[in-house]
């Protein structure tokens, strides 16, 4: 779709989407939200970005194996988290109190709770924008 | 005035059910469950679970209104 004010209107648009899903995922333990949501709000901005423009672009910007190795890794990321308070000698996902914590309600408070949410909005993202892609891609798989 | 705003959604949503059960265009279908959608974000809202509401209006009225649109386009659009 070739159509000039989308365009620009995209173009203006999608940082503040990301922002806002960025800050969705990483405020996940003290405000509604969290992975889920914002790595949402992530994926629907890139297939703003797709519908706007064309498919073919976002295609090249998001490959298969990126998505491939982006996946995995944040899913092996979140395991490792939960292995890691089995090491410290703790259940599977123990939030351990290694972190410097200030005080409560602010942004670093979470402890283990902010990497793992980062690693859902990170897969959550990933896997919206490559449904899209999937299903609507010029590309033959 | 709460209660009522709730009764109006909520007869909102049941017409929106129905009517995307009964319509034949595809489109129409497809926008009708996003309105529905919405309508549920706003009950989830309403009964404290603020996180249910935005992920709903994430995927209820946005990528899964979108994914059906998709299909439409590349399919056919009446039943």
């Amino acid at each position: 779709m070739d159509d000039l004010v989308l365009q620009t209107i995209t173009r203006i648009l999608m940082p503040f989407i990301q922002v806002y899903g960025i800050f969705v995922i990483v405020n996940g333990h003290l405000s509604p939200g969290g992975g889920f949501a914002g790595g949402t709000i992530l994926g629907a901005s890139v297939i703003l970005y797709a519908l706007t423009f064309n498919v073919g672009a976002a295609e090249d910007l998001y490959p298969d194996d990126l998505a491939e190795a982006v996946e995995s890794s944040s899913v092996l990321i979140f395991v490792l988290v939960g292995l890691f308070a089995i090491l410290m000698g703790a259940n599977f996902l123990t939030n351990i109190g290694i972190f410097p914590s200030p005080e409560t309600g602010t942004l670093f408070t979470g402890g283990f709770v902010t990497p793992l949410t980062l690693a859902i909005g990170v897969k959550v993202a990933s896997t919206v924008i490559t449904l899209f892609t999937h299903l609507f891609g010029e590309k033959k798989p | 005035m709460t209660e009522i705003f709730h009764v109006m959604v909520l007869t909102f949503l049941i017409i929106c059910a129905i009517a995307v059960a009964y319509i034949r265009d595809l489109l129409s279908a497809v926008i009708l469950f996003a309105a529905y959608s919405l309508m549920m974000a706003v009950i989830w809202q309403q009964l404290d679970a603020p996180d249910i509401a935005m992920a709903e209006a994430a995927i209820g009225a946005g990528v899964t209104t979108l994914l059906f649109v998709v299909t439409i386009s590349k399919t056919r659009r009446q039943e």
